[in-house]
């Protein structure tokens, strides 16, 4: 299957990550190589073998819920961009600068 | 000699006797850092004053026998968090970020006494095979200037093999400690997944990512690998498993181990120096009383289509959290929510980290995820079931690090593929979780290093380093200098 300069579009969207028309297409292409590569893994008989997602036996990490001190939150704060009031700034939602509901 | 010359337990034995001190060592690092840093470009952050302050520290405190690693300066690959330190994982997105805490190595560097120096460059959150894709510089092979020094721990790698530290933390998702290590000809080990904690390293690819040491001697490298090893809670993923004294098996002797090398790894497509030099070494281990066969990993060759499917995928979930709210970039070229994300976004990666983000996150949308993901998951299986039948008659494998020796800067950078495939013979070892290690065992007709790759069981990477040690104590790669 090759991919296709509106599927590229598409993904783009998904990942909240924006392109100039030809970063597009340069994407695209390069992203069909890599794909094309990736289909080579239809040449293995996969029937009835699991899916491996973590390498080790380990099922569940539990701890005991207990209350532990959190991080102090103008720690929290000194990375962020724009405060106001202790709490993170962000623009308006809406395009016309009227925040949402 | 100079000091930085000496290994640890020399440099150990000096600040035990009181001949050296801390502040010795530790000035001499940013005397040598400062000769070679213009050319070899290893660093992002410099932190001279706060090591300085450590070492005067350890010095009043007193060294004792005790602790070989006491007083003695380590750099940190700069995906390892730093408690107020500038933290930027060789990325524009995280160029001012100051972590408000200390990844779990660093605090076990610091209750070892150990002395951060400062922070290393590394291809862009960890992806890429040649350092090309920091956001800062470009970081060069000291062997050759006009070669990269591989990646993504390049900057870990260089600055090790130009002396400017005698150890240093890089990270390995897919071969990136081990391959640099190999262009740089050092010592690089990638630990068992879960060894040691992943708490505080800037995710890339969570099922794979580990933290590991980079040094000159294998048996500096079993003991910083003693210092960063355990169970930690906050990591889910840590391995509740004893850890050993790694110098425990560095005796010499490897009579008996059983070696396997994969027929695959000497396939087609090598640099003839490189199969030249890993086949000598297979004559080393015989001489040094090892048994040594030929046996196969079927499904290696399937590799890196897995691993960059899945590599990709976890990664574009893991960096969603780029969003310019809460920490990093953010655009000023906004009018609304949606623009702090996509600008944001669009504006703080580079290229290569945008490429990875696309493929994981086609792979995984609707429609595309049973064709891409999970056939890559269950092929993944296939390559672990490869490694655990060869164990099951053999104590290591055998096989080099990378086809090549580091090849030049910005010939690889345009072609994706090309670079992927340098990384055919590290990546199944992360698939599979199992510890890996390059050391070097020759050079190419340039004069460039080739690095030999010994794969271990899961958690036995006592058996990699005795082998590695035996393979250095009988041969002398490992003590040539590039001129700088």
């Amino acid at each position: 299957m090759a991919i296709n300069e509106e599927q590229v579009k598409h993904v783009a969207k998904l990942a909240k990550l924006s392109f100039k028309e030809e970063e597009i297409s340069q994407f695209t292409e390069k992203l069909d190589q890599i794909i094309q590569m990736v289909e080579t893994l239809e040449q293995v008989d996969t029937t009835g073998v699991p899916i491996t997602t973590h390498v080790l036996d380990t099922v569940n990490a539990f701890r005991e819920d207990q209350a532990e001190e959190g991080t102090d939150r103008d720690q929290l704060m000194k990375n962020v961009p724009t405060s106001q009031d202790g709490f993170i700034k962000v623009p308006a939602i809406m395009d016309n600068g009227e925040a949402g509901a | 000699m100079s000091l930085l010359e000496k290994d640890l337990s020399e440099l150990h034995n000096l600040l035990v006797s009181k001949e050296i001190t801390s502040v010795d060592v530790t000035k001499a690092t940013f005397d040598r850092i400062r000769e070679t840093e213009e050319q070899v470009g290893s660093f992002i952050t410099l932190d001279e004053e706060h090591a300085m302050e450590l070492a005067k520290n350890i010095d009043a405190k007193g060294i004792t026998t005790d602790n070989v690693l006491a007083g003695l300066p380590i750099g940190i690959k700069d995906n390892i968090v730093t408690n107020g330190l500038k933290t930027t994982a060789a990325s524009r997105m995280l160029e001012n970020f100051v972590p408000i805490y200390d990844a779990t190595v660093m605090e076990k560097i610091y209750q070892a006494d150990m002395i951060p120096v400062g922070k290393l460059n590394m291809d862009e959150f960890a992806m890429g095979g040649s350092t090309e894709t920091s956001y800062f510089k470009k970081t060069k092979n000291p062997w050759n200037l006009e070669k990269v020094p591989g990646g993504s721990s390049g900057g870990s790698a260089a600055a090790v093999a130009s002396g400017q530290v005698l150890m240093s933390l890089g990270s390995d998702t897919g071969g990136s400690i081990r391959q640099p290590a190999s262009f740089t000809g050092i010592v690089g080990l990638k630990p068992t997944y879960g060894r040691v904690s992943r708490y505080g390293l800037i995710a890339f690819a969570s099922s794979l990512d580990q933290i590991g040491p980079l040094t000159r001697t294998v048996r500096d490298n079993a003991y910083v690998l003693n210092a960063i090893s355990g169970y930690d809670a906050k990591d889910g993923t840590s391995a509740g498993v004893s850890v050993p004294d790694f110098t425990a098996k560095l005796t010499g002797d490897i009579k008996g181990l059983k070696i396997g090398v994969p027929k695959e790894y000497l396939a087609d497509g090598l640099q003839p120096e490189v199969k030249e030099a890993v086949l000598k070494a297979i004559e080393t281990y015989k001489e040094l009383g090892a048994t040594v066969e030929e046996v196969s990993l079927p499904h290696s060759q399937y590799g890196v289509a897995v691993y960059y499917i899945i590599a990709s995928s976890e990664a574009s979930s893991n960096l969603s959290r780029f969003d310019g709210i809460r920490y990093g970039y953010r655009s000023e070229n906004v009018t609304n929510l949606e623009d702090v994300y996509i600008n944001s976004r669009s504006e703080g990666f580079g290229m290569e980290v945008k490429r990875r983000i696309m493929l994981g996150t086609f792979a995984l949308s609707s429609g595309y995820y049973d064709a891409y993901f999970k056939k890559a998951g269950q092929v993944r299986t296939l390559i672990k079931q490869d490694f655990e039948k060869v164990f099951e008659s053999y104590d290591l494998i055998l096989g080099p690090a990378a086809p090549t020796t580091a090849y030049g800067i910005g010939e690889k950078l345009d072609n994706p593929l090309t670079m992927y495939l340098n990384d055919i013979l590290t990546i199944p070892v992360n698939l599979a979780g199992n510890p890996g290690i390059s050391i070097p065992c020759g050079f190419d007709q340039e004069g460039l290093p080739i690095g030999l790759q010994l794969i271990g069981k899961h958690f036995d990477e006592a058996t990699i380093y005795q082998a590695a040690d035996a393979f250095e104590q009988a041969t002398t790669f490992h003590q040539e200098r590039p001129n700088l």
